[in-house]
C-alpha cells in the first residue's frame, strides 16, 4: 500500500467520472498534438525544400501557385517561359547560378522533372543505386517513387500528361527508362522522378506532331537521341521550360531582382519565404481557430476534474480524517489528493497524445501517400514533453484547492460528528 | 499507561475552558469515560488521541507527553502507539479489507506485513473476508475489521469513542467482550468513553466527567 495506490483507488470507484474526464483532456490534447505534429512538420518540410533557393521565376500568374508547382510539387504551373528570356536573366550579375525546371508530365501520380544535375546539388541527394541520367529518355527515381511504384532498374514506363494518374493521354510513344534509384531524402525529391529537360521536350514534341510529318520527325528523333543532355545550366537550343530556381549572388539582389523580373519581363519572381509565410498566414486562422478550441476543452477538463475532487472531498471526509487518526501527516493527505488529479490529467495526457498520433496517422493513409506531405504520423518531438508537462501543471492547479482543503481537515471536527 | 495531570483546553480562546480532573489508568487496564453530553468526553479523548492539543497540563501515553508533541512527529506517535475506534467503522470504501489494514501500517510508517494482518483478521475470526471489499462487510464485519485496525499496529492504548452506543444489548456484550480480549491480548490500555450507561457493568474502573 502507498499514497499511489490508494488515488488510483479512489480513481478507480468512480469509473464513469474518470472517464469523462480523462477523455474530456484526451481530446483537447490530441488536437494540441496533431496541430503540433502537422505544424512543426509541415514547416520544416517547408524550409527544408526550399533551402537555396532564393527566388522562383515561373510565367505570369499566382506567385503562391509557382512556389508550390516548383518546389514543392504540389499545385499546377502557371504556365511556360521562353528559353531566351530564362537565359537572359541567369546572365545578370546578381544571379550566381539558375536550375531550370520542366513540368507536365507523370507517371502514376509521381510527377517527372526535367532539369540538370544542380537540381540533385541543390538537395545534396546522392545515387544509391544505378547512375544519374545520361541520355534522354533516361531517368532516375526518388527513393519514395522506387519504394512504392513497382519500377526498377532497367524497367520501361509511358508517362501521362497532367499530374493525375488518369490513364488518359498516355504518351505511349515514347518509353522512360529507369536508370537509378536515389537515396532517401525525407524531402520532396523523394516523390520525384527526374530526368533532363530534353526528356521532356523530347515526349512532348513526338505527341504533339501530327500523323502527316510523323516520317520526317522519326528521323529527327532517331538524331535527337544521340543528342547529349544539359547536366549544367541552361541548354543551348530549346523553347520552353516551366521555371527557374534561382540562386542569388549578392544580398542586393532580393530587392531588386523580384522588380526586374515583374516589371522588364514576360515572367513572373515568387520569393518562398515570402510565399510560405503568406500561406501560413491563410492557413493560420483555422490553426489558431482549432488551437483555441484545444485550450477550451482543456480549460474545461480541468474544472471537470477539479469538480469532481471537490465534490469527492466532501463525501470523503470521514475517510481523510481517519487517515489522520491512523498517523497520516496533513502533507500526506495534501499529497494524497495532489496525486489524484496528476494521475488523471497523465493518463489522459498520454491517451491524447496517442489518440493524436493515431489520427495523423490515418489521416497520412487516408489521403496521401506516405512521406509526400513530409509528414510522419510516429514522429515524436521533444514539445510533446512541454504538452505532458503542461497537462501535469493543469492538473496540479485543478486539484490544489480540493488538496488545500484535505490538507486542512479538522480531523476532531469531523470525527466528532459522528 | 494514561495520565492526565492539570489538563484545559479551550476549543476557542472565548469559549468555556474544560478543566480535567487529573487521572491515570494502569498500563494494561481499562477503564470508561463516562459522562452526559457536553460534558467533555469526546474533546478528553481527542486530547488524548492528539488530535487536539491541551491549553496546558501534561498528557501521558505510555511513557510519552503528546503534550510536548506536535505536527507530523505527534501524527506518527498516533498512528505507532494508538488504536482508535470510532462508533462507525470508517472503513476506506474504495479498498479491501486487507488494503485498508495494510494502509494502517503505511500511514503508521512501520513495515507492511500481510502475515501480522491475517493473524489480526484470524484472532477476529475476519480470515475469509481479507480480500473483501468493505463495502461487502455486514455491520458485525465491519465494526470487528475496524477493532482489527485498531490493535493491528501493537498499540499502547486503545481508545474507543461510543463504540456500543448504536447495538444492542447482546452485540454491545459481544464488542466489548471482543474489545477487552483484544487490549488483553496486545497487551494494551483499552479507554472506552461513552454514556452508553451498559458499559459500566463491564468494566469497573471509571471516570465520570460532570458538564462544566
Amino acid at each position: 500500500m502507498n499514497l499511489l495506490k490508494l488515488s488510483g483507488s479512489y480513481i478507480k470507484t468512480k469509473p464513469l467520472n474518470t472517464l469523462l474526464n480523462t477523455l474530456l483532456l484526451a481530446l483537447g490534447i490530441a488536437i494540441i498534438t496533431v496541430l503540433l505534429l502537422v505544424s512543426k512538420q509541415v514547416e520544416k518540410s517547408l524550409t527544408q525544400n526550399s533551402r537555396g533557393i532564393d527566388l522562383v521565376v515561373g510565367a505570369k500568374g499566382s506567385p503562391l501557385q509557382i512556389i508550390l508547382s516548383s518546389i514543392f510539387h504540389m499545385d499546377y504551373p502557371t504556365g511556360n517561359i521562353a528559353l531566351s528570356e530564362a537565359k537572359k536573366l541567369s546572365r545578370n550579375r546578381l544571379i550566381k547560378n539558375t536550375i531550370p525546371l520542366s513540368l507536365g508530365d507523370s507517371y502514376q501520380g509521381y510527377r517527372i522533372v526535367g532539369t540538370n544535375y544542380d537540381y540533385l546539388d541543390l538537395y545534396q541527394v546522392e545515387v544509391s543505386e544505378g547512375a544519374r541520367w545520361e541520355k534522354p529518355l533516361e531517368v532516375t527515381l526518388g527513393a519514395a517513387v522506387a519504394q512504392q511504384s513497382g519500377l526498377s532498374l532497367g524497367d520501361t514506363f509511358a508517362s501521362s500528361h497532367g499530374f493525375m494518374d488518369d490513364g488518359l493521354n498516355v504518351h505511349d510513344e515514347q518509353q522512360f527508362t529507369v536508370v537509378g534509384v536515389l537515396s532517401p531524402t525525407q524531402g520532396v525529391v523523394d516523390n520525384l522522378i527526374l530526368t533532363s529537360l530534353e526528356s521532356v521536350w523530347q515526349v512532348h514534341d513526338h505527341s504533339s506532331e501530327t500523323d502527316t510529318t510523323h516520317a520526317e520527325v522519326d528521323h529527327n528523333h532517331e538524331h535527337d537521341h544521340d543528342e547529349a543532355i544539359t547536366k549544367q545550366g541552361l541548354p543551348a537550343e530549346g523553347d520552353q521550360i516551366t521555371s527557374l530556381l534561382v540562386q542569388f549572388r549578392s544580398p542586393m539582389a532580393v530587392v531588386q531582382l523580384p522588380r526586374y523580373i515583374n516589371e522588364r519581363t514576360n515572367m513572373q519572381a515568387a520569393s518562398p519565404p515570402f510565399e510560405t509565410a503568406r500561406l501560413f498566414s491563410l492557413i493560420g486562422v483555422g490553426v489558431d481557430m482549432l488551437q483555441g478550441f484545444a485550450y477550451v476543452i482543456v480549460v474545461i477538463a480541468a474544472l471537470s476534474i477539479f469538480i469532481a475532487l471537490y465534490n469527492s472531498l466532501k463525501a470523503r471526509r470521514y475517510d481523510l480524517a481517519v487517515m489522520r487518526s491512523l498517523g497520516a501527516s496533513p502533507r500526506v493527505l495534501f499529497t494524497h489528493v495532489i496525486l489524484e488529479g496528476l494521475i488523471i490529467t497523465l493518463v489522459g495526457c498520454l491517451l491524447g497524445l496517442l489518440l493524436g498520433h493515431a489520427v495523423l496517422y490515418v489521416a497520412t493513409q487516408l489521403y496521401a501517400r506516405p512521406g509526400q506531405l513530409g509528414i510522419a504520423a510516429g514522429q515524436l518531438l521533444t514539445e510533446e514533453l512541454w504538452i505532458l508537462g503542461g497537462s501535469l501543471l493543469v492538473g496540479l492547479i485543478a486539484s490544489l484547492i480540493p488538496a488545500i482543503q484535505a490538507y486542512r481537515t479538522n480531523i476532531s471536527q469531523v470525527l466528532a460528528e459522528g | 499507561m494514561i495520565q492526565i495531570e492539570n489538563v484545559s483546553f479551550q476549543y476557542t480562546p472565548r469559549s468555556t475552558t474544560f478543566q480535567f480532573p487529573d487521572w491515570s489508568v494502569s498500563a494494561g487496564e481499562h477503564a470508561a469515560l463516562l459522562g452526559a453530553s457536553g460534558s467533555g468526553k469526546t474533546t478528553l479523548l481527542h486530547l488524548l488521541a492528539g488530535l487536539l492539543r491541551p491549553t496546558q497540563g501534561k498528557i501521558m501515553i505510555g511513557s510519552q507527553d503528546i503534550a510536548q508533541l506536535s505536527g507530523s512527529t505527534l501524527d506518527r506517535f498516533r498512528g505507532q502507539k494508538l488504536g482508535l475506534i470510532f462508533q462507525q467503522p470508517h472503513l476506506l470504501g474504495s479498498l479491501t479489507l486487507e488494503q485498508n489494514l495494510l494502509l494502517a501500517q503505511y500511514l503508521a510508517g512501520i513495515k507492511q506485513d500481510r502475515k501480522v494482518i491475517r493473524e489480526t483478521l484470524a484472532s477476529l475470526s475476519l480470515d475469509h473476508r481479507r480480500t473483501a471489499r468493505v463495502t461487502t462487510l455486514s455491520q458485525g464485519e465491519a465494526q470487528r475489521a475496524a477493532i482489527a485496525r485498531a490493535v493491528l499496529n501493537n498499540p499502547v492504548a486503545i481508545l474507543a469513542d461510543e463504540p456500543t452506543s448504536s447495538l444492542d444489548d447482546e452485540n454491545c456484550k459481544r464488542v466489548l467482550e471482543l474489545l477487552q480480549n483484544q487490549a488483553s491480548a496486545h497487551q494494551a490500555t483499552l479507554l472506552i468513553v461513552t454514556h452508553d450507561q451498559r458499559v459500566k457493568d463491564h468494566i469497573s474502573q471509571q471516570l465520570t466527567l460532570t458538564p462544566a
